[in-house]
């Protein structure tokens, strides 16, 4: 479709928390930008969409994404994961930078950038590396990684162990004003972990990862956070403990934000029991007490966040003994599906808030300027049925890997448009009408 | 009625379950004392075992007890993979069941071995000890041999002291034992007790003589100091020091205390050479029974696959 064609998308319930908006109405779309955005808009358009029934949103901001370039195509690529995104109803994705070779230089930056180009289906922002090759041992090059465009930097996977390089890294980060994004993770604690720490590895013969392990390192990230003054945003927020420091943080008034991921509160560890390798990822699942503290942080704002941590593994690499699995899931198709039979439907969240959680709220932790339907403003927008249903299955999904914790499931939202920059770019065709 | 397509652990079975096997065993300890120790209940049919750790009891009790129900019983001794190399478990178990065996008894050093193969193939799994999951025949052999021994399992005090954490004989127990109502007390260092045992419905003791007091029964299991990552004992002799079975500690103990060991033994470490030997022991009943045991869990699930053939046939 040609960019200058415009859109008019008809009839729709609007959710922009932005601007406190929740309303039917229309959407003119014009050149890549919201034109105009009211009720009976009346305008030649190239395309009618009839939203009547449906829901508006802005698109999702999506920033924990492992998209696997460079180096691992046979997981997923720029393409096949961009692809997934849009058919979520994700517009913009964080790439995180644990790829082979890591990004941790402005070369590696540029390889991703030019298959960024080439192939994403939608927006793709950067993250790179703390350190180099994400071993621990020496910063990146912060600022210019920053000149290249990089909006925030982790070494997700890991954790940076050394005190003081992550408080010199996070020193760095906030001269340069770029966000640092920390898996909270002490693998002095956790190591050859591959479950929840309790009842759950004993059942399972198997080793576990203590929640301490996670609290502890988030203990010391929020104290570092202070001492640099940095902006400090704690990824994949698992258990209770963390949850509460976080909160006792937030009141301190530090500059310091959450996520979480939707296998976080829709699964507990008892979906791990029948040792199936697609409930496993770290932080693994965790128990009620847990999955109830996350719902209540979400519910209070102590999170801030929603993201998949989308973590594509080949056949191969799932298929094969427990502790040997790779770790992750892939979510990015059922992130907003999924949220909303666990928080929506369940009265924890309403629907501007968990938009707030999916789109708003990420983009202005990463500092970017999406999540609203504000007028100018570039057309990222997605179009969804809230009272349709899918089954999750491996024939459905998009992305090049099928490791999804959710296959067989009814999920209650379908995707019908995904709109990133003025143009369709995901529309459902077996589920409209 | 057994329906199982397979035996993977004692956590998943009911206790009518358990009590089938048990008494399925009964009836088949006797094919042992014939003359001709054989009967057909499995002829025509293919047993592989699939051993991925080296076993000689457990793969002999297997053979020993295929071949008297006269089944073909081929031996794999495979080499675990390091699963980015050479053949995966998937792989391997569709090919014996390819090769049209009926039964895989396998023994796999990762926990949930059993379970990914028995997903995987139609055909049946005994599972033979998964890492340290479950060792399921192990336990059932021991809860057969209290009950002969003692003539119940209800209400019995069975303590068992060793390496909990590393152990699948313990776990099995401990879900048989429960669900069969005895009190099970598990004793172990503390650095060797995992969480979540009492919700297994398991007591927790850390002395060795407190657990002995007032038991109807001890089982004892093999301290593996080639596995012990924490090095919870700097050597073997504080072990048996500390935790380890003596006559001087029996002796304080009910007189008729019955005292088990999976085997085998590290004399002189987790049980001294008198109390391997002595009168309270049953260890090489055991042995005897795991034949009767794993006969019945045999038959028991070869039957459920025809019993399945036949429905579809119909």
């Amino acid at each position: 479709m040609n960019k200058n064609n415009k859109i008019l998308i008809k009839g729709g319930r609007l959710i922009d928390p932005a601007n406190k908006l929740d309303d039917i109405g229309d959407i003119l779309i014009g050149a890549g930008k919201i034109i105009q955005v009211g009720k009976d808009i009346k305008v030649n358009s190239s395309l009618v969409i009839d939203a009547s029934g449906r829901i508006i949103v802005p698109g999702l901001v999506d920033m924990h994404v492992h998209l696997r370039e460079p180096g691992r195509k046979d997981k997923e690529t720029v393409a096949s994961g961009t692809k997934a995104a849009a058919k979520g109803g994700v517009t913009s994705v964080l790439a995180m930078p644990n790829t082979q070779p890591a990004i941790d230089c402005p070369e590696n930056v540029r390889l991703l950038k030019e298959s960024i180009k080439n192939s994403a289906a939608v927006r793709v922002f950067i993250c790179a590396a703390v350190t180099k090759g994400r071993k621990g041992e020496e910063l990146t090059d912060i600022a210019k990684l920053k000149k290249e465009g990089v909006v925030a930097i982790s070494d997700d996977g890991s954790s940076v162990d050394c005190d003081k390089l992550m408080l010199k890294a996070l020193s760095k980060a906030r001269e340069e004003k770029v966000l640092v994004i920390c898996h909270s993770e002490d693998k002095g604690l956790s190591k050859n972990g591959v479950v929840n720490l309790g009842l759950t590895s004993t059942r399972m013969g198997l080793r576990g990862i203590s929640r301490e392990s996670e609290y502890g390192r988030v203990k010391r990230d929020i104290f570092l956070a202070q001492k640099s003054k940095a902006r400090l945003h704690i990824a994949h927020v698992s258990c209770r403990e963390s949850v509460e420091l976080i909160f006792q943080a937030k009141k301190k008034g530090l500059k310091i934000t959450a996520e979480t991921a939707p296998h976080y509160f829709a699964l507990t560890e008892d979906s791990v029991l029948g040792y199936d390798t697609n409930m496993k990822m770290n932080p693994p699942l965790r128990g009620k007490e847990d999955v109830a503290a996350i719902k209540q942080g979400l519910a209070d704002g102590v999170i801030d966040i929603i993201a998949s941590d989308h973590a594509p593994h080949t056949k191969n690499e799932k298929d094969i003994e427990f502790e040997q699995a790779e770790f992750g899931v892939i979510g990015l198709e059922t992130e907003l599906a999924v949220s909303a039979r666990e928080l929506v439907h369940k009265g924890i969240l309403s629907w501007p808030q968990l938009v707030e959680k999916m789109s708003l709220n990420p983009a202005k932790i990463l500092g970017i300027n999406k999540g609203t339907l504000s007028l100018g403003q570039d057309a990222d927008i997605v179009i969804f049925s809230a009272d349709k249903k899918w089954k999750v299955s491996e024939d459905n999904l998009v992305s090049k890997s099928k490791n999804s914790a959710f296959l067989g499931l009814d999920l209650p939202v379908v995707v019908e448009y995904t709109v990133c920059r003025g143009e369709v770019v995901y529309s459902d065709e077996v589920y409209r009408h | 009625m057994w329906i199982r397509k397979d035996l993977l652990g004692l956590e998943e079975l009911s206790k009518e379950e358990l009590e089938l096997i048990l008494s399925t065993a009964e009836s088949f300890k006797e094919v042992s004392t014939r003359e001709i120790k054989k009967v057909p209940a499995l002829r025509g049919k293919t047993v592989v075992n699939l051993f991925y750790e080296p076993s000689t009891r457990t793969r002999v009790s297997f053979e020993v007890a295929a071949k008297r129900l006269s089944a073909d019983v081929i031996n794999i001794a495979a080499e675990a993979s390091s699963a980015r190399k050479g053949e995966t478990l998937i792989d391997t178990g569709r090919n014996i069941e390819a090769l049209k065996a009926d039964i895989i008894v396998v023994r796999h050093n990762a926990s949930g071995a059993a379970a990914m193969l028995a997903r995987n193939v139609n055909i049946s799994v005994v599972n033979a000890g998964d890492g340290w999951h479950e060792h399921p025949t192990q336990a059932l052999l021991d809860i057969f041999t209290l009950k002969e021994t003692l003539g119940r399992i209800e209400g019995l005090k069975v303590s068992i002291v060793g390496d909990i954490a590393h152990s699948r004989v313990a776990r099995s127990n401990i879900w048989g034992l429960a669900k069969l109502g005895a009190q099970v007390t598990v004793c172990a260092p503390r650095i060797l007790m995992p969480p979540g045992i009492e919700e297994m419905g398991a007591r927790i003791s850390y002395d060795i003589d407190e657990a002995l007091h007032d038991a109807d029964a001890v089982n004892v299991l093999r301290m593996q100091f080639e596995r012990d990552e924490q090095k919870a004992f700097p050597n073997q002799f504080e072990y048996l020091e500390a935790f380890g079975v003596t006559q001087e500690r029996l002796k304080k103990a009910k007189k008729d205390i019955i005292v088990m060991h999976p085997g085998p033994i590290n004399r002189g470490i987790e049980m001294s050479s008198e109390v391997a030997d002595g009168a309270n022991s049953v260890i090489l009943e055991q042995v005897t029974n795991g034949i009767a045991v794993r006969m019945a869990v045999l038959f028991l699930v070869a039957q459920a696959s025809d019993s399945r053939k036949t429905e579809a046939h119909e």
